[in-house]
C-alpha cells in the first residue's frame, strides 16, 4: 500500500477530511451530522494518513497520545454535565449562552462542548487501537523479511 | 447500684479494638513491655461488666444499643443477661492475663506488636459475638471471630503447617457460619424477630413449625464446626500450631465456646424436643469418648490438651442437649470451671515450653525444684480438671453425675460415657500437672528455669481461681451460675450444690472416676501404645478427607476452568454465536411469535432496487473470494450499499455514521488479520465450514425473523411527534437524532462514550499483551 499516488494524496486527503469532521461536528445540532459522526470521520483520516505513512507520522502529528486525546474528551463530556448542577438545574440539563463575537451572535452550549467530548473520545479511541496494530504489524513485516 | 451508662458499654465493647490499632507502636516503643500496657483495655472492659453482677444476679436483663440503619430495623444492640455476662467476663478477665502472658511469651519476636494486635481484634470480636443482640451483629462476629482465628493460627506465616492449619480452622469454622447465617435467617422468617432478647421469650413458636427441623440443623451446622464436634473436629489439633497464648485463649477458654454458647442461647425455644435431645447428646458423647482416647495417645503437652479441650466441648454440648435443668446446671458448672484450669494448663504448657525447650511429655520430668511457681499452678489446675473435692471442677463433675443419673434409662448410656471419658480426662489431668514435675531430672534442650512473673501470673491466678470459686461456691452461684442456668432454662433457677462431699450415687461415682484415672495414669505408657495400634487400625480420619477435599476442589476448578475457558477465540465466538442464534429462534418459535410473510414492496423505484442488488452481490463476493482480503473488502461493498440504502430511505446521519464504520472497519480487519499472521486464503475443512455456515444462516434468519416482527406492529408516533415538537423549542436544535444523542439522552451517551474510551484501552493491552509475550 506504499505507492506513490498514495503518499503523496494521503496528507491533502487527511487534511481535507479532518477539516469536513469538524464541519460536520459543529453543524451536527441542526443539520445531519453530530459528534459521533465527525469523530469517525477524523479517525478514518488518521487511519489513512498511518496507512500511507507510518503510524509514527500519525503519532508526530498529532502531538498526544491517542487515549489521552480520548480521556480529554470523557473528561469534557462529564464536566459539560456537571456544569448544569452550577445553574442549579439537573444533571445534563443543555446550558445556552448567546455571546456577540465580531458583530455576529454566536450560540454556545453545554450541549456542544459535550459533543465535542463524544468527538475526541471517538477518534482517540480508534486510532489508539489502529494505531497499535499499526506499530505491530510493521514489526512483524519487518523481522518477517529478515527470517527469510 | 445505679443503672450502667449505655455509652460505656458501647465504649467496653470497643476498647479491644481500640487497643488493638496502637499496639504495634507502643510494642515498637516500648518492647515486650507494651503488652502490660494494652493488658489495661481489656481489664478496663472487665471491670466494666463486673458492675452489671448485681443488677444481673437479681434476675434482671440489661438490653441497651444504637439505631444503625432504622430504614432496614438494623441497630447495633447488646443484650445482657447471666449467660452472656459469664462469658463476657471471662472473655475479658482471662483475655487480660492472656495479653500479658503473650509480652513474656513472645518476648523479642519481632512481630510481638502484630500478634498483640490480633489477640485484641479476636477479643472485641468474641465480646461483640457473645453480647450481640440482633442476629446480624451476632453472625458478623461470630465470623469475625474465624479470621481472627485464621491469622492467629497463621501467625508463623513461613511454616507451611501453620498455614495449612489457618486455613483449616478457617475453611471449616466459614462454613459453619455460612450454615449458621442460614439458621439464622430461617429463625427470622419463622419468628419474624430479629433480636435474641426477644426470640428467648418466644416459647413454642419455632418447636410447632415445619421448619424447626431445617433451622435446627444448620444453627447445629454452625454450632458443631465452631465448637470442634465430632465429624469436624479435625481443626481444632492442628490449630495447635499457633503460639501457646492463641492456643490457651481461642481454642480452650472462649473462641470454641462459641457454638456451646450459641446451643445454650438457643435452649429456650431450641430445646427440649426429640431431635435436640438425641442429636445433641449423641454427637457430644462421641466427642467427648474420641477426644479423651485421641489425647491419651498424644505425648506433646499442647496436643494432650487439645484433645481434652475437645472431650470437653463434647461433655458440653452432651449436657446442654441432655434437657434437664440439673444438667444445665452441670453445663454452666463445667463451662466456667474448664475455662479456669484449662487456660491455666495451656499457659503452664507454654511456660514449660518456655523454660525447658521441649513439649514432650516422655522428655519432661523433675521441674519441680527449677519451677516451683508453676509446678503450683499446673497442680492446682490439674486438680480442677481432675475433680478433686475443693475444686470448681468437683462442682461441675458433682452436678454431672447428678443430673446423668438421675433415673430414665438412656442416661445409664450418657454416664457410662461421661465416666470413661471424666476418668481420662483424670489421667491426663495428671499427665500434665504432675508428670512433668516430679521424679528424675531428665536433661532438656535448655536448662529448666523457672518462668517470669507475665508467664506465671495467669496460670496461678486463674488456677487459684479454681480452688477459690470451689470454696466460695455459694459465692460464686449468686453471681455466675444460678443467673446463667436461669437464662438458658429461661427459668429462675438456684444453684446450690457445695464442695461438702455428701454421700450418694455421684459420689461414687466421683470416686470411680478418680480411681479409674489413677490407674490409667499409672498404666499410662501401655494405654498410650494401646490407643496408637487402635487408631492406625481405624485408618485415616477426618483430617485426610479434608486434604482430598481440597485436592479434589482444586482439580475440579482447573477441569471446570479448562472446558468453560479454554483460551481459544474461535471456541469463544462459537459458543456466543449459538447462543445469540438460540435467543434470537427459541422465544420465536416456542411461543408462536412468528412473523407473517411481509407484501413485496410496490412502487419500488429503480436505483432503490439497484442497491439492495449490490448488497447481495457483496454478500456472494464475500462467498466465493480467493482470499481473505477480497472477502474484507467484498463485505465492505454490502456495507457501504446498506448505507446508501439508509440514505434513500430518509436518515442521512445513519447513513453516515454507517460509511464511516464500514470505512474503519475494514481498515482495522485488514491490519488485524495481518497481525495474526492468518493464511492468505480460508483452509478449514468442511465439516468446519457447514458448521459455522449453520450458525451464520441461524443467526441471520434469527435477526430477520425478529426485524420483520417487530416492524410487523403498529408503529406507536409518540416519541417521534414528542421528539418533533420539542427538539426545536426546548433543546434549540432542529437535529432531532443529534439533540436525541447530546441533550434528551445524553446521559446514555455519557455511557456509551465512557464504554468506547474503555474499550480501546483495553484493546490497547491486548495488543501490548501479546506483544510483550511474542519472542523477539
Amino acid at each position: 500500500m506504499n505507492t506513490l499516488i498514495l503518499r503523496t494524496v494521503a496528507p491533502v486527503i487527511t487534511a481535507l477530511m479532518l477539516l469536513f469532521s469538524v464541519f460536520v461536528l459543529l453543524r451536527g445540532h441542526n443539520e445531519p451530522g453530530g459528534g459521533f459522526i465527525g469523530g469517525l470521520i477524523a479517525a478514518s483520516a488518521l487511519a489513512i494518513f498511518g496507512i500511507a505513512h507510518g503510524p509514527g507520522a500519525v503519532q508526530r502529528a498529532i502531538r498526544f497520545h491517542p487515549m489521552a486525546i480520548a480521556g480529554t474528551g470523557l473528561c469534557l463530556a462529564t464536566v459539560s454535565g456537571l456544569a448544569s448542577l452550577f445553574a442549579g438545574v439537573p444533571f445534563m440539563s443543555g446550558l445556552w449562552i448567546y455571546p456577540d463575537i465580531l458583530g455576529v451572535e454566536v450560540p454556545l452550549s453545554t450541549v456542544m462542548s459535550f459533543d465535542i467530548g463524544v468527538y475526541l473520545v471517538v477518534v482517540g479511541a480508534i486510532t489508539a487501537i489502529a494505531l497499535a496494530l499499526e506499530t505491530e504489524t510493521e514489526d512483524d513485516a519487518g523481522t518477517g523479511e529478515g527470517s527469510r | 447500684m445505679a443503672a450502667v451508662a449505655p455509652a460505656w458499654t458501647f465504649i467496653a465493647l470497643f476498647l479491644p479494638f481500640l487497643a488493638a490499632l496502637p499496639a504495634p507502636v507502643l510494642t515498637s516503643r516500648f518492647g515486650h513491655r507494651a503488652a502490660w500496657l494494652v493488658a489495661i483495655a481489656p481489664a478496663l472492659s472487665f471491670l466494666h461488666f463486673c458492675r452489671f453482677l448485681g443488677e444481673i444476679s437479681r434476675g434482671e436483663v440489661v438490653t441497651g444499643g444504637y439505631a444503625w440503619a432504622p430504614s432496614l430495623n438494623l441497630s447495633f444492640s447488646w443484650f445482657i443477661d447471666g449467660l452472656s455476662l459469664t462469658f463476657a467476663l471471662l472473655i475479658t478477665g482471662i483475655g487480660t492475663l492472656i495479653v500479658i502472658y503473650s509480652g513474656g511469651y513472645m518476648k523479642g519476636h519481632p512481630h510481638l506488636g502484630r500478634f498483640l494486635s490480633f489477640i485484641l481484634l479476636f477479643m472485641g470480636a468474641m465480646l461483640g459475638l457473645v453480647l450481640s443482640d440482633s442476629f446480624l451483629m451476632l453472625f458478623v462476629y461470630w465470623e469475625l471471630t474465624s479470621i481472627a482465628s485464621f491469622l492467629l493460627i497463621g501467625f508463623d506465616h513461613e511454616r507451611e503447617a501453620a498455614r495449612r492449619a489457618a486455613l483449616q480452622a478457617l475453611v471449616v469454622t466459614g462454613a459453619g457460619g455460612l450454615s449458621l447465617l442460614a439458621g439464622l435467617v430461617f429463625l427470622w422468617n419463622v419468628t419474624g424477630v430479629t433480636q435474641l432478647s426477644l426470640l428467648v421469650h418466644l416459647g413454642d413458636a419455632l418447636r410447632m413449625s415445619p421448619f424447626y427441623l431445617p433451622a435446627l440443623f444448620l444453627v447445629l451446622g454452625g454450632a458443631f464446626t465452631k465448637s470442634a464436634q465430632f465429624p469436624f473436629h479435625f481443626w481444632l489439633p492442628n490449630a495447635m500450631e499457633a503460639p501457646t497464648p492463641v492456643s490457651a485463649y481461642l481454642h480452650s477458654a472462649t473462641m470454641v465456646k462459641a457454638g456451646v454458647y450459641l446451643l445454650m442461647r438457643l435452649n429456650p425455644v431450641m430445646g427440649g424436643t426429640p431431635a435436640w435431645e438425641i442429636l445433641l447428646p449423641f454427637f457430644g458423647g462421641v466427642t467427648l469418648i474420641a477426644g479423651t482416647l485421641i489425647g491419651i495417645r498424644q505425648t506433646d503437652l499442647k496436643l494432650m490438651l487439645a484433645y481434652t479441650t475437645m472431650a470437653s466441648l463434647g461433655l458440653l454440648i452432651m449436657l446442654t442437649g441432655f434437657g434437664s435443668p440439673h444438667a444445665i446446671e452441670a453445663a454452666v458448672l463445667y463451662l466456667v470451671a474448664h475455662s479456669l484450669f484449662k487456660g491455666a494448663l495451656f499457659m503452664v504448657a507454654g511456660a514449660i515450653d518456655h523454660g525447658t525447650g521441649t513439649r514432650e511429655l516422655p522428655l519432661l520430668g523433675g521441674l519441680r525444684r527449677a519451677m516451683p511457681i508453676t509446678f503450683a499452678a499446673a497442680l492446682l489446675a490439674a486438680c480442677s480438671m481432675a475433680g478433686l473435692p475443693f475444686f470448681a471442677g468437683f462442682l461441675a463433675k458433682e452436678e454431672i453425675y447428678a443430673a446423668l443419673a438421675a433415673g430414665n434409662p438412656r442416661a445409664v448410656f450418657f454416664t457410662i460415657a461421661a465416666l470413661a471419658g471424666n476418668a481420662l480426662m483424670v489421667a491426663i489431668a495428671l499427665a500434665i500437672g504432675l508428670k512433668p514435675f516430679i521424679g528424675e531430672r531428665k536433661d532438656t534442650p535448655h536448662t529448666p528455669h523457672e518462668a517470669p512473673l507475665a508467664l506465671w501470673l495467669g496460670p496461678v491466678v486463674l488456677a487459684a481461681l479454681g480452688l477459690v470459686s470451689g470454696i466460695a461456691a455459694p459465692l460464686l452461684h449468686t453471681y455466675v451460675s444460678s443467673p446463667m442456668a436461669s437464662a438458658i432454662i429461661d427459668e429462675p433457677t438456684v444453684v446450690t450444690i457445695t464442695t461438702i462431699p455428701h454421700f450418694g450415687l455421684p459420689l461414687v461415682l466421683s470416686v470411680l472416676t478418680v480411681a479409674l484415672g489413677v490407674l490409667v495414669y499409672w498404666q499410662l505408657d501401655r494405654a498410650r501404645s494401646l490407643m496408637a495400634q487402635m487408631l492406625e487400625g481405624l485408618g485415616p480420619g477426618p483430617d485426610r478427607w479434608f486434604d482430598h477435599l481440597v485436592t479434589g476442589l482444586v482439580r475440579l476448578a482447573f477441569g471446570l476452568t479448562r472446558i468453560i475457558q479454554p483460551g481459544r477465540l474461535e471456541i469463544y465466538i462459537t459458543v456466543t454465536f449459538i447462543l445469540v442464534a438460540l435467543t434470537l429462534l427459541v422465544p420465536l418459535f416456542a411461543f408462536g411469535e412468528l412473523p407473517d410473510m411481509p407484501a413485496w414492496p410496490s412502487g419500488l423505484l429503480v436505483q432503490e432496487a439497484a442497491f439492495f442488488v449490490i448488497a447481495a452481490l457483496g454478500i456472494i463476493a464475500v462467498l466465493r473470494a480467493a482470499d481473505r482480503l477480497t472477502a474484507i473488502v467484498s463485505l465492505g461493498i454490502q456495507g457501504f450499499a446498506v448505507a446508501v440504502i439508509f440514505l434513500l430511505f430518509g436518515a442521512p446521519d445513519l447513513s453516515f455514521t454507517q460509511f464511516m464504520v464500514e470505512t474503519l472497519s475494514v481498515v482495522i480487519l485488514t491490519l488485524v488479520m495481518t497481525r495474526l499472521r492468518l493464511s492468505v486464503s480460508d483452509h478449514r475443512p468442511v465439516s468446519q465450514i457447514v458448521l459455522d455456515t449453520t450458525i451464520a444462516v441461524a443467526c441471520g434468519l434469527g435477526f430477520a425473523l425478529l426485524l420483520l416482527k417487530a416492524v410487523g406492529r403498529p408503529f406507536d408516533p409518540f416519541m417521534t411527534e414528542f421528539f418533533n415538537a420539542y427538539s426545536k423549542v426546548i433543546a434549540h436544535g432542529a437535529n432531532v437524532v443529534n439533540v436525541i444523542i447530546v441533550d434528551f439522552r445524553g446521559t446514555d451517551t455519557l455511557g456509551e462514550i465512557a464504554v468506547v474510551m474503555v474499550t480501546g484501552l483495553a484493546v490497547l493491552a491486548l495488543i501490548k499483551l501479546r506483544a510483550g509475550r511474542s519472542p523477539q
